[in-house]
């Protein structure tokens, strides 16, 4: 009934992928700088909230004009992981990834980081009496405690990613089955004469993808919330 | 028998804390006003405080001692603790809870073993609960329960009543007592109320102020209240 275009699937189909290749990246370490935040006291603690925040407050462009600087073929650690690993990032759908994930680094991590400081600590300690070591701790209690804040975190996350545009085409320009997401795609048809038909049908699939997102993500809380609670 | 042997000091704010005391098997009480640094001493009992100075030996292991530099982790201590809120896993079943100890220790399921704890507090009815739909005493005996299954060498009760209504109270301490004498875990049982204690108790330590005041019997707990009302 939509009759996309096979351009329109591609942008729809790597919005996706880099959206969900995002967040599954980005989640292991908001995991640990949420843990680090809520949990530990050191030297440069408030350096590294404000770095994780800096993205929610800097113009988009900037940021993506940094991870060009340094994430680029010749950027000091673009350079590194393409030497070491094989990973170019510069004009690469990788590269759409990590501005993405980058976007939506504070918003992963905020919510993560409030589920564990919700934490009863005293049932980490009830664990430790019981034999479980402090890995099995976090494993066993901590994570699935804090599981609603991660579900959160995550669904945000990923809704920035598969909004995001400034850094994204800052840093990895905007190419059709590259580089170009739904926001990229949107913003191309509407610069080209008679392009507002396929401008709107990727809108009306932007705005189902984001409810659906958040549907999913209150289904998933409720559902955590039944486990723990009973209701 | 003397199954433990603790002689710790610690500054706790205000307060002083120096306790030594000595444990046999059967229930020592930790008996005190609130504030006496009793939990506290629970606490470093089971290694979750850590002492300033001194040493906590239980039989022939030091889990303790500060001389040397030996801190033994609580998950290695094997000492059962319930606590006075329970702290039962909110997302784990009354089963999953019951069987934390064991599968955290990665020994092989004993069906008899549970069978028997599970009947000795009569928790069978409540496995597939959740710890929210549980009364405040069917809580306890499970945190009792879970306490028992991982097979401590030494059990560690902080008021574990102190939650609970009259009607309550009345409903656990038989258990207690049938814990006390059918398994034969020593017991610490830590509490204010002089009645609880005569029900359970076969020796008593007598705390204050972050000292101990005195160590003996049962007749400890009838001199106390003499004090109160002297």
């Amino acid at each position: 009934m939509l009759n996309l275009s096979p351009a329109e699937w591609t942008a729809i189909e790597l919005s996706l992928r880099i959206a969900v290749v995002a967040t599954a990246c980005a989640l292991p370490f908001g995991i640990a700088v949420g843990w680090l935040l809520a949990r530990k006291n050191f030297w440069g603690k408030t350096v590294l909230d404000g770095l994780v925040h800096l993205p929610l407050v800097l113009p988009p462009v900037v940021t993506g004009y940094l991870l060009l600087i340094s994430f680029g073929r010749k950027g000091p650690i673009g350079a590194l992981f393409d030497r070491y690993l094989g990973i170019v990032f510069s004009f690469r759908w990788t590269g759409a990834a990590l501005a993405c994930g980058v976007m939506g680094f504070p918003l992963l991590v905020r919510p993560i980081r409030l589920a564990l400081e919700a934490i009863d600590r005293r049932l980490e300690d009830a664990a430790a009496t019981l034999g479980a070591n402090p890995p099995l701790v976090f494993l066993t209690i901590t994570l699935p405690l804090a599981l609603p804040g991660m579900i959160a975190g995550v669904v945000l996350c990923f809704a920035r990613a598969l909004g995001e545009f400034g850094a994204t085409i800052t840093f990895v320009s905007n190419i059709p089955g590259e580089t170009q997401t739904i926001s990229a795609a949107i913003y191309t048809f509407l610069q080209v004469p008679g392009g507002d038909a396929a401008a709107a049908r990727l809108v009306l699939i932007a705005v189902v993808l984001a409810l659906a997102a958040l549907i999913a993500s209150e289904w998933l809380a409720r559902r955590a919330a039944i486990r723990f609670h009973g209701e | 028998m003397k199954v433990l042997a603790v002689d710790v000091e610690k500054q706790l704010g205000g307060l002083k804390l120096s306790v030594r005391f000595d444990a046999a098997s059967g229930a020592t009480a930790l008996f005190g006003p609130s504030g006496a640094g009793k939990t506290t001493v629970a606490n470093m009992i089971a290694g979750l405080l850590t002492p300033d100075r001194g040493s906590i030996k239980f039989a022939d292991t030091v889990l303790f001692d500060a001389a040397v530099g030996i801190n033994v982790p609580p998950h290695r201590r094997r000492i059962g603790y319930v606590f006075q809120e329970g702290r039962l896993f909110p997302h784990l079943s009354v089963r999953q809870n019951l069987d934390y100890g064991r599968r955290m220790t990665r020994r092989t399921p004993d069906a008899d073993e549970f069978e028997r704890i599970a009947k000795l507090l009569d928790i069978g009815p409540l496995l597939e609960r959740r710890p929210r739909m549980l009364s405040g005493g069917e809580r306890q005996r499970v945190a009792v329960g879970r306490a028992l299954l991982m097979r401590p060498r030494l059990l560690l009760l902080d008021e574990p009543l102190a939650s609970l209504g009259g009607g309550h109270k009345r409903e656990i301490l038989p258990y207690l007592v049938r814990l006390r004498d059918d398994v034969g875990v020593p017991m610490v049982y830590v509490s204010h109320t002089a009645a609880e204690l005569r029900r359970i108790a076969t020796h008593v330590v007598r705390l204050e102020a972050g000292g101990v005041l005195a160590q003996g019997g049962v007749e400890l707990l009838d001199e106390a209240e003499t004090d109160a009302i002297g």
